[in-house]
């Protein structure tokens, strides 16, 4: 134990009424609140932007642009964000994707609807009505990739996170999620390098448009044919697992992107 | 700096650590080290807190009433605690966000505690600001041995730039997984204090209690 410390100043004994206690409560509680409320105010359009920034990074990041040998800003270049109503799958303009907040959108009763049990596969509860979508484009302007914002219940947490899909609107290029609280080594491992490998050429529709991806824990035979619908799931992780499989489900099926997707098909048959 | 001050100051790092002599504040030790980046980050945000708190609850130590002093230094804590969070989250986003919950958690961190009810609220701030100052110098020299070993060994880096090639990257050097998970950063501080306490022998604890043979004398002799 270490030695006690001497005393070098002798405290005077503190009055202990109930007035003064309140009193110093009630002093104590105002300067500290103006404090913190005065941190969190001044602070705000900085955290803003750093969170903005961080969410174009991830998008820049499930792109697969880097890869090609562009820079961060060449990049940033060939992303056309726009926001999509989900039910119509229309184009809206007005709401600025960059500053559109997702997670708060889904909380926010004015512009989100509730989700029936049945609707509800990705345990969101609550489904937006817009949502901004990424198009990639190449030099000329001619469109490549489609990047949409997916989020989903885990074991513990919301997962938020990136689909990339190719021109055909069919083939993954990506899935990258970049908020999570999963167990880390275990289901955390949905940001390991290896296991998001894997999805890169998955495909997620089939023929006639159904939804078709399984996050299976059964060995892949690669030559089936179903085996280009199929993700190895994560070891010891099954919740988290099939969370991502239900989300994708969720948000690739009629209640999310469908509409917009069909719409987009159809502009580019 | 009179040498008063001065004690105040560096005595925490070696002869009074926090960590290593008190065994207080480990689970941030466990959970920040495993990359230098985050430790120095946590360290700067805890010693900054202990310093600020320990000043602040001083000022006003005469007038805490005493039947309510833990939560008011507590909410004192607390509030430097979130507006430190804040200006991580403005300032080092990457990093806020790797540290996650572990900012806020400074509020439950017993030296921080520790310091305000053992010296903050006997002593006139300056010598109490010092005091926090110390007592944060201590609890980061440990962390910063600890996330130097983890780094280095469990990822062969240090803040990020390789030191030693890894054999995945056409290296030599095999990283050791375990020493990114938290328990060897429990086995890191067994080792430290072991070193320490063979070094100054004065850190020893006495046993609190012996056990005798009461019922066996003839055996015990």
């Amino acid at each position: 134990m270490p030695a006690p410390e001497p005393d070098s100043t002798v405290s005077a004994p503190s009055g202990e009424s109930a007035s003064r206690t309140l009193l110093v409560t009630f002093v104590v509680c105002l300067v500290c609140s103006v404090v913190v409320a005065g941190a969190a105010v001044l602070l705000r359009p900085i955290q803003d932007a750093n969170q903005k920034a961080d969410l174009i990074r991830n998008v820049i990041a499930v792109s697969g642009l880097l890869k090609e040998g562009l820079t961060e800003e060449q990049a940033l270049q060939r992303i056309d964000a726009r926001m999509v109503e989900l039910a119509t799958g229309d184009e809206v303009k007005g709401i600025d994707p960059d500053t559109f907040n997702i997670a708060k959108a889904g909380k926010n009763p004015e512009i989100s609807t509730a989700l029936t049990r049945q609707e509800d596969v990705a345990q969101i509860r609550r489904e937006p009505r817009y949502l901004p979508v990424y198009r990639i484009v190449d030099g000329n302007g001619d469109f490549k990739k489609l990047i949409l914002p997916v989020y989903g219940y885990g074991l513990w947490s919301t997962m938020y996170g990136f689909l990339a899909l190719e021109e055909d609107l069919r083939t993954v290029q990506g899935l990258q999620f970049y908020q999570h609280a999963e167990t880390p080594g275990l289901g955390g491992e949905i940001d390991n390098p290896k296991w998001r490998a894997q999805w890169r050429g998955k495909v997620v529709f089939d023929e006639k448009w159904r939804v078709q991806i399984e996050v299976t824990k059964v060995e892949i035979d690669s030559s089936t044919p179903e085996a280009q619908y199929q993700v190895d799931a994560l070891a010891g992780a099954t919740i988290t697992s099939r969370g991502v499989e239900n989300l994708l489900k969720f948000w690739l099926s009629d209640k999310g992107y469908g509409p917009y997707l069909a719409r987009l098909r159809h502009e580019r048959s | 700096m009179s040498y008063e001050h001065r004690k105040i100051l560096f005595e925490p790092i070696v002869d009074n650590n926090p960590v290593i002599l008190q065994v207080l504040g480990i689970c941030s030790a466990l959970a920040v080290t495993s990359k230098l980046s985050t430790t120095v980050t946590m360290c700067i945000a805890l010693t900054v807190v202990t310093a600020l708190s320990n000043a602040a609850i001083s000022v006003i130590r005469n007038h805490i009433p005493s039947s309510i002093r833990i939560i008011v230094q507590m909410t004192i804590i607390s509030s430097l605690v979130i507006v430190t969070d804040q200006f991580l989250k403005a300032y080092a986003f990457t990093i806020s966000k790797e540290l996650s919950v572990f900012v806020g958690l400074i509020i439950t961190n017993c030296i921080v505690m520790g310091r305000a009810e053992a010296y903050a609220m006997k002593h006139p701030p300056l010598p109490s600001f010092l005091d926090g100052l110390g007592n944060g110098l201590g609890y980061s020299a440990l962390l910063l041995v600890i996330g130097t070993i983890r780094e280095l060994l469990g990822s062969g880096s240090l803040f990020g730039y390789p030191i030693l090639l890894l054999e995945r990257d056409g290296g030599w050097y095999v990283p050791n997984g375990l020493l990114l998970l938290p328990p060897s950063a429990f086995f890191l501080i067994g080792l430290i204090i072991w070193v320490v306490r063979s070094w100054k022998p004065a850190q020893v604890e006495q046993p609190e209690f012996r056990i005798y043979h009461a019922h066996r004398p003839e055996v015990a002799s």
